[in-house]
Parts: structure tokens; C-alpha cells; sequence
């Protein structure tokens, strides 16, 4: 947990993560789930965590709030160390279940979570930040799994947190719910606070974040603006079969040497690759190879995102040259 | 081209400026998060039926049906009569309850998540640990006053250093039980981890000579090795009679027992991570 920077001048990012690495130990050997993550969060900004279930998202959130140390690499948050940081109330999270104590009300959470941080007073503003107002004497059981996700974002809300963490936030609730939730969160986003969330909803991450990163078996596979990781999306995909395997791995090494070509994927006897210009694929294959049966096919974000996501382990069948990791 | 290269986001997009939010953070005052947090502590605890039936109900009743039979009335037991002696043993079964099922709920707000999301404020572990107790030793208090309320009132007879002495005893004593339910509770981690604690104190109580005197058999030797002994000779001693050595280590080693071994399930539990 050693910091080991020494370029941070203020303002220090909002969050810090340096070679991070959390390996769990298991009978086969240590399971690495997060695998030399580096990321700079600036204050401001509201980004999204994207990826597959069992991409590292949770294991890195654990490590973000002090909840678990990390096997090596080192989190600052405001260029505090974690624990700090939640001591001062500096960051404050959404869980994504538990965590609420049943028999108690809903106004009594919050005002109990407040008292924890040093605050006196009625937990009404809270509840009207996050929508449930109305709630204030239910009691916390008798609560739907969307108002207890908006009472977890009340009970975050108390101290004021600079950086708001919440993980996959939105897991069991019905698209009503889930919109309501959004809108909470967007309007106290928009006074600045800084928001990371983590999601493996893909509409998600459009719609509501203005970063994402996009992280697949505990690495980053792709950073950038919302627009920009959808521009990566914007590509299509061409495919053709070429039957005899030395031809096709020929054929391979040529189309990597195209300056408009992503990627290469072998299917079987089929060639996909994606490109943002398939005419000049489709034309060269067509013209200087032996391959056949050809198919162009536009990709959308869906697809991006498997893409960049999809690992060796996933398919034996699939092997990705290039793009992704 | 590949998309390992990364996108630098070089704006927010949110246009707002770093750095310009100022929340006013108050001093974080431990006396006002612990006053707060005892005081939801116990409105739980009054709210919570089924805990307040095995704590203040069941203890009184349980003398009403065995304390006042026969000549128990009349029948002298040291300082005072059977039935007070009775009364008292109620009084620390019902206390001891009300400790046990306080320690064993920490496994249960483990369990439901509570303890990892106190972890995200600055309540320290070991304070919540400490609400926690304090609140089942203030519902422990209610219970041994409305047991020894109700003896007095039909019938049982001590002098009055017995009466404070014996409540005192059995209320202090008990607190070597909210260790066993925090420990037990870390053991067997269950919602419901008192639906087996219950069953197993009435067992104990029985075989450590609490509800019934040992008499000089047999049992009379094994019953020493019990958790309850030493806490039934103890909080009978101001009724008269000697307090054997064997009591008094038995109340220190089992207290030792189960302090060390809730600290150290308690320790483990927050450095988990």
C-alpha cells in the first residue's frame, strides 16, 4: 500500500490506481482477478467500470474503499490511502445487495448513518436527493429491491462524498426502477461529484457515463469517451471462408499488414475481421486470395464489447489477433 | 489502430470544474455516532417481539410456574426462601438469554451485510462490537428488574443486601454470555444462529445446576465442568451458603474461554480482508 508517486501535484486525481493486482487464493493455484490495473479518474468526471460478470469490477471497487488490500499495485483516493479517505468521508459506495439492517425504517437508516458521520439533523434532504421521501417510515424490509438501491444511494449521500462509487447498482430492478434510480444519480452528479459505477449493462454506460473503461478478465481493454469506445463499434465485420489451412493463415498475415484492418478472428475455416472500411477487405479477398462465401455484416456496440472482452478461455475456437489485450 | 491503445479522456464532459465542490465536513464526534447508534439499538430491541417474549416474558413466567409450588413460600433458603432462590436463578437465565442473543447478533448483521457497509463509515468495529453489548446489557437490566419485580411481589422473601446484590451478580454475570453469543455467533454463522443458542442455554442451565440444585450425586462433579456453574453458585451466594473455589474458577475460565475466543474471531473477522 505504499504510494510510490511522486508526479502528483494538486489537484491529485479523484481516484488513483496503480499496477493493481488481487489475486484470491483457491485449490488450483492463486485466481487472479484483477491483473495490473492502471486508471487516473479526474474530479468531475462520471465513469463507467463496463465489463463481464467476473471481470475484476467488484474485486477492484473492494479495493478502492479499503474493504480488501490489494496483492500489489497501489489506490489513492483524493492521494489518500483508501481508509483514510472513507474515515473522512472523502468516498462513500452503493453495494450492490445487503448491507441494511431490516427492522428499522428508512429515515432511521439514514439518520443512523449520518450520526456515524458526525451529523446531527432530520436525514429529509437525503431522502428527497434520492427519491424516497415518501418512504421515510417504511420499514427497510418492506421495501422493493429499487427503493433499498435508492436508500443505499441516501445512505451514501450523507457525507457529502467527493467520489461516489456504485456497483452494478441497478441488478434486480425493473426498467421503472432502474430509470428513477439513473435520474437520481444524474442530477447529484451534475453539482460535480465525481461517479464511478460499475455495470455490465452496455446501455448503461452509454447513456448515463461521459467515460468508459472497459475491463475484461481484471485488465483494461479499451479507455475513452462514450463516443469514442462506441466510435470502436462502429466498424463492421467481414468474414470468408478459405478452406485449405496454410492458404488461410497466408491470407491472415496478409490482411494484418492492411492499414485498415482491427482485427482477425479464426472461426473454424472462416476469416472474420473487422475493419472501418470493409470495400478495401471485401475487394482484396476477393480479388487477391482464394477465399469464398463472403459476408459483411455491421457491427454494433453489443458487439464492440464482446469483441474487446472476448478471451482465449472464453472459445477455443476463437483466437483474436491484434485488438484485444 | 487496435484498441489496446487507450482513448486519453482529456475533458470530464460534464463541464464542471474539478475541484469546485467544498462539502462542509464536521468533526466526526464518537459520542454522538455511539449515542445515536445505542438509542436505534434499543428501539430495535423494543420493537423486535420475539426477543422481548424470550427476554422479559418467558424469565417471570418461568418463576410464576416453578417458584411458587408447594412450600417453596415457606421453605428457607439461606437469607431468604426457595422461592427467592428460584427467583434469582430465573433472573440470570433471562439476563443470560438477552447477553447471548445481543453477541450472537453481530453474526447476524455480519451475515446480512450491516458490519461490511459500517466498514464504509468511521464507526471503528470494536465500538459497534461495544453498541452493541451495551444495548443487549440495558435489555438484560429490564429483564432481571421485571423478574425479581414480579418474585417480590408474590412472594419471595431475601434480605434487602440479597436482592441488590443477587440482580447485580446476575446482571454483570451475564455479560460473560454476550462473549459466548459473539462467539458462537462467529462459530456458526446462521441467521437464525439463535434458534440452536436458545436450546442449548436450557441445557446448560439444567445441567449447571441453575433451575435445579445439583444435589451430592454424580452429576454434582460433571455439572462443575458447565458454563453456567460458576454463574449459578456466584448469583446464589447472597442467599447464604459457601462459594467454593471450584465456582470461582469456573466463572474465570469460561469467561477467559469465551472473551479470548470472541476477541479473536472478532480480530480475524476485520482483518479478513
Amino acid at each position: 500500500m505504499t504510494s510510490t508517486s511522486t508526479t502528483t501535484s494538486p489537484p491529485p486525481s479523484a481516484l488513483s490506481l496503480r499496477g493493481l493486482r488481487k489475486e484470491f487464493p483457491s485449490p488450483a493455484g492463486p485466481v487472479r482477478a484483477v491483473d495490473g490495473i492502471d486508471l487516473e479518474i479526474a474530479p468531475g468526471e462520471v465513469v463507467a467500470f463496463l465489463g463481464p460478470n467476473g471481470a475484476g469490477k467488484t474485486s477492484t471497487i473492494d479495493m478502492v474503499l479499503g474493504l480488501s488490500a490489494p496483492t500489489s499495485g497501489a489506490v489513492q483516493v483524493f492521494g489518500a490511502e483508501p481508509a483514510d479517505a472513507i474515515a473522512a468521508g472523502r468516498v462513500a459506495a452503493v453495494m450492490q445487495t445487503g448491507g441494511l439492517l431490516r427492522d428499522i425504517t428508512v429515515g432511521e437508516t439514514v439518520a443512523l448513518t449520518a450520526a456515524l458521520f458526525g451529523r446531527t439533523g432530520s436525514p429529509a434532504p437525503y431522502l428527497e436527493r434520492a427519491g424516497i421521501a415518501d418512504l421515510a417510515d417504511r420499514m427497510v424490509g418492506k421495501c422493493s429491491g429499487g427503493q433499498q438501491q435508492r436508500l443505499r444511494f441516501a445512505m451514501a449521500l450523507v457525507s457529502e462524498p467527493d467520489l461516489l462509487l456504485l456497483d452494478e447498482p441497478t441488478t434486480g430492478m425493473d426498467v421503472e426502477g432502474r430509470r428513477e434510480f439513473w435520474a437520481a444519480i444524474r442530477a447529484d452528479a451534475a453539482a460535480g461529484r465525481t461517479v464511478v459505477f460499475a455495470t455490465h449493462y452496455l446501455e448503461e454506460a452509454d447513456t448515463y457515463a461521459d467515460r468508459v473503461v472497459l475491463v475484461s478478465q481484471g485488465r483494461v481493454v479499451a479507455d475513452g469517451s462514450t463516443a469514442e469506445v462506441r466510435s470502436l463499434a462502429s466498424g463492421r465485420t467481414v468474414s470468408a471462408r478459405i478452406d485449405d489451412d496454410g492458404e488461410r493463415a497466408a491470407v491472415a498475415a496478409r490482411l494484418r499488414d492492411l492499414p485498415v484492418v482491427d482485427a482477425i478472428d479464426h472461426r473454424g475455416a472462416r476469416l472474420v475481421v473487422r475493419t472501418p472500411d470493409s470495400d478495401v477487405v471485401a475487394r482484396f479477398l476477393l480479388t487477391q486470395t482464394p477465399a469464398c462465401d463472403l459476408e459483411v455484416a455491421s457491427e454494433n456496440l453489443e458487439d464492440a464489447f464482446v469483441a474487446l472482452t472476448a478471451t482465449a478461455s472464453t472459445s477455443s475456437a476463437t483466437r483474436t489477433d491484434g485488438a484485444t489485450r | 489502430m487496435s484498441a489496446t491503445t487507450p482513448i486519453t479522456a482529456s475533458t470530464s464532459g460534464t463541464g464542471t470544474t474539478p475541484g469546485a465542490r467544498t462539502a462542509v465536513r464536521p468533526p466526526i464526534r464518537t459520542s454522538t455516532a455511539v449515542r445515536t447508534y445505542l438509542a436505534v439499538e434499543l428501539r430495535r430491541a423494543l420493537r423486535n417481539r420475539r426477543n422481548l417474549i424470550f427476554s422479559v416474558v418467558m424469565p417471570p413466567v418461568f418463576f410464576l410456574i416453578f417458584g411458587l409450588q408447594g412450600g417453596y413460600q415457606t421453605q428457607s433458603a439461606g437469607n431468604g426462601n426457595v422461592t427467592a432462590w428460584i427467583a434469582v436463578s430465573m433472573a440470570l437465565y433471562g439476563a443470560m438469554v438477552t447477553a447471548t442473543g445481543g453477541g450472537a447478533s453481530v453474526s447476524v448483521e455480519r451475515a446480512q451485510g450491516w458490519t461490511r457497509q459500517l466498514r464504509l463509515t468511521p464507526l471503528r468495529p470494536a465500538v459497534y462490537v461495544a453498541v452493541k453489548l451495551a444495548s443487549a446489557m440495558a435489555l438484560g437490566a429490564v429483564s432481571v428488574l421485571v423478574t425479581l419485580v414480579v418474585a417480590g411481589a408474590t412472594g419471595a422473601q431475601m434480605t434487602l443486601g440479597a436482592w441488590i446484590l443477587c440482580a447485580l451478580l446476575a446482571w454483570v454475570g451475564s455479560l460473560v454470555f454476550a462473549a459466548f453469543g459473539l462467539f458462537m455467533g462467529y462459530l456458526l454463522p446462521a441467521e437464525n444462529v439463535m434458534q440452536i443458542l436458545g436450546p442449548v442455554l436450557a441445557l446448560l442451565s439444567f445441567g449447571g445446576g441453575l433451575f435445579v440444585p445439583l444435589g451430592d450425586g454424580w452429576w454434582a462433579s460433571v455439572a462443575q465442568f458447565f458454563p453456567t456453574y460458576g454463574l449459578a453458585e456466584l448469583v446464589h451466594a447472597p442467599l447464604g451458603g459457601d462459594l467454593g473455589v471450584a465456582a470461582v474458577l469456573n466463572v474465570v475460565a469460561w469467561a477467559a474461554i469465551f472473551f479470548v475466543g470472541a476477541a479473536w474471531r472478532f480480530r480475524k473477522d476485520t482483518a479478513r480482508v
